[in-house]
């Protein structure tokens, strides 16, 4: 662990930590609708993927806000985005659930569980045609783990030997119901280890995280994929804003919440005598002023105009000649 | 009675009478439903008879075919109609075929319930109305409950029917209270005449049938005396009940919640033609959704689909239009 990773991985999620809050606020005050699924305890996934993750194409599910700023996505448009504002990255027509920005290779944001598997795998495909290295990274929850399009795209993407990393963010969850009620395993990775090199990490461990990423990614990138990975996380609130949450104990909460990601990369520094005090109070700071300064962006933007309704349906020229 | 209640009260009713009868789908027992609508059932009747199933839409009416080919009367529950298309295969390709293709001999009695339609800014994956998908399939039942009292006596209907009925039902009706009537005669395939009127036909089904009595005030206020109908079951069509009023108001407007194009207003328009075609002064005028996924934003999503204002600006342009 070096300062400056400890520096990168503590601001970010801070940062989608704090957009959490500052998001959930918002919808209780009505400027956000809608399905919003929150990160909050889960940023040691998001960050840690991202982070180690840096080339290559990134395919993830609705619960995507902290993952697509930790991909470089400016915090202020996936906040208009959320408030539904012609500034969004989607310019308001997706909201919470599809962030996508090709410029960055993120093709986040799908709403159908496990839908984003199948495609994910197809651009791997096109990757590995194109002889690039860097290979696709599509991460899905214990939920998608249960779907046919999952054993589909393990299959296949074990088959054809395709660069990509499927990252299994198993939070126990698929909304109300328990992983053990549903599926054999509790380990997702027992349901991918006879198709490809599976590998596990602590979801709530930032450090951990990026390692394991850091590691698949080479074997991905050395021709040797796929590759799954497992991470045991833990969402603080529950599956979307209209869900209380009420299915799980307290005692469960807690554990998890005595592991905060944040909280422990912060202590782990302090330790090691990487950072003090004063040097986190000076990235809260920059935190509180980024995401005010996203809200801000947010509330002031326009609202889209209404005949954007019915453009991007088909492509400009198409547009011109379909009535 | 809470429309959610009234659907609830239908299934534990049937659950009571007859144990062959099985809910399965995502959250449905211990969470209680998505719009809890299974709210208390997994305590009366156990998870045996109330399964939470994993995220998995394809195997949820799969597993619901087979239970009712081994003789259980299985309700499948859909989150929401988009991910009905994941179950697509198993509705058309297996459930709506496998009596015919068998000659009669296989027995389907099977409910698939799911809601549809635009709630509050879901957005694109999560809003759609593909009612005139399974409406155009031959060997399925396809039944809209809008209000309570059918969603009661549809529902029970579609639980003892021994083919498989698509229940469609709407996000923004479980938490509405509406009136409760008892009916001795229930018949699932009739329409129903919401309220009688002489100077022209509105056909609506679902939810747009509060947006329609809704509109209904103004259009009134401006002397239109609008029969309203709202169509109940959508495949069979009572395209009777329709052809009757047209033939006493002789014009008809329809007004739907799904996508203009080849909407479920499109295959009724062909049975009026069919049917009504020299009782009509003007063309039947359809009201209905854009062709567009819907937008999450509220105000563009409210314009892609219909609105009170917008049913009363149309019908008056229409008359306007066509000097009726």
């Amino acid at each position: 662990m070096t300062r400056a990773r400890v520096e990168k991985f503590y601001y970010l999620m801070k940062l989608g930590r704090e957009f959490e809050l500052k998001a959930k606020e918002h919808y209780m005050l009505g400027d956000i609708a809608g399905f919003l699924h929150l990160d909050i305890g889960q940023e040691a996934v998001s960050v840690g993927t991202m982070q180690a993750f840096d080339k290559g194409d990134v395919f993830t599910h609705y619960r995507e806000h902290v993952l697509a700023i930790a991909r470089g996505m400016d915090p202020k448009i996936v906040m208009a985005e959320l408030f539904g504002k012609k500034t969004g990255v989607s310019k308001g027509k997706g909201g919470s659930m599809h962030l996508f920005d090709p410029k960055l290779d993120f093709y986040g944001g799908d709403a159908i569980v496990a839908g984003h598997l199948p495609i994910a795998v197809g651009c791997a495909y096109a990757r590995k045609l194109q002889g690039e290295k860097a290979g696709v990274f599509a991460i899905f929850g214990d939920g998608a783990s249960n779907a046919g399009a999952f054993f589909e795209s393990i299959n296949i993407a074990s088959a054809w030997k395709l660069p990509i990393m499927f990252f299994a963010e198993n939070n126990y969850y698929a909304i109300g119901t328990h992983i053990s009620w549903v599926s054999p395993f509790v380990d997702l990775k027992e349901k991918a280890k006879n198709y490809m090199l599976s590998f596990e990490c602590d979801g709530m461990d930032v450090c951990d995280v990026y390692n394991t990423v850091t590691k698949a990614k080479e074997i991905i990138e050395n021709g040797l994929g796929p590759v799954f990975i497992e991470a045991k996380t833990y969402r603080y609130e529950g599956h979307s804003m209209s869900d209380a949450g009420k299915y799980r104990s307290e005692e469960e909460l807690e554990i998890f919440k005595r592991k905060d990601p944040i909280e422990n990369l912060k202590k782990k520094a302090l330790e090691l005598d990487l950072a003090d005090e004063k040097y986190f109070r000076e990235l809260d700071a920059k935190v509180e002023y980024v995401i005010n300064k996203a809200v801000e962006f947010a509330k002031n933007s326009p609202e889209p105009e209404i005949e954007e309704a019915l453009e991007d349906v088909f492509c400009k020229e198409c547009e011109n000649v379909i009535p | 009675m809470l429309y959610r209640s009234a659907l609830n009260r239908a299934i534990d009713e049937c659950m009571e009478e007859d144990e062959s009868v099985v809910i399965l789908g995502e959250d449905v027992g211990r969470y209680g439903g998505s719009y809890r609508v299974s709210e208390g059932l997994i305590s009366k009747y156990s998870e045996k008879r109330v399964i939470d199933t994993p995220i998995a839409e394809l195997s949820i009416v799969g597993n619901a075919i087979g239970m009712a080919i081994a003789g259980l009367r299985p309700i499948a529950e859909i989150m929401t109609e988009n991910f009905s298309l994941l179950a697509m295969d198993q509705i058309i390709n297996h459930a709506s075929k496998l009596r015919y293709m068998s000659g009669g001999k296989m027995t389907i009695p099977m409910v698939v319930r799911m809601p549809g339609g635009v709630s509050r800014q879901l957005a694109a994956q999560h809003s759609e109305s593909y009612e005139t998908l399974y409406s155009s399939v031959p060997g399925l039942i396809v039944l809209s409950a809008s209000n309570a009292t059918y969603a009661y006596y549809g529902l029970k209907w579609a639980i003892k029917s021994n083919d498989p009925v698509i229940f469609l039902e709407h996000e923004l009706l479980y938490p509405m209270e509406m009136e409760f009537k008892e009916i001795n005669d229930f018949d699932p395939f009739r329409a129903e005449i919401v309220k009688v009127g002489k100077d022209l036909t509105i056909l609506t089904y679902l939810k747009m049938r509060y947006d329609v009595l809704e509109a209904e005030k103004d259009l009134a206020k401006k002397g239109i005396d609008a029969e309203i109908i709202d169509l109940n079951s959508l495949r069979p069509l009572d395209i009777e009940t329709i052809a009757s009023s047209i033939k006493k108001t002789k014009k008809c407007v329809i007004v739907e919640e799904d996508h203009k194009t080849g909407g479920m207003g499109a295959e009724v328009v062909a049975q009026i033609m069919e049917k009504c075609f020299f009782d009509l002064d003007a063309p039947v005028l359809r009201i209905a959704g854009e062709d567009v996924p819907i937008p999450y934003n509220r105000k563009l999503e409210l314009s892609v689909i219909p609105t009170p204002e917008k049913i009363v600006s149309k019908i008056l342009k229409w008359k306007a239009e066509n000097g009726i």
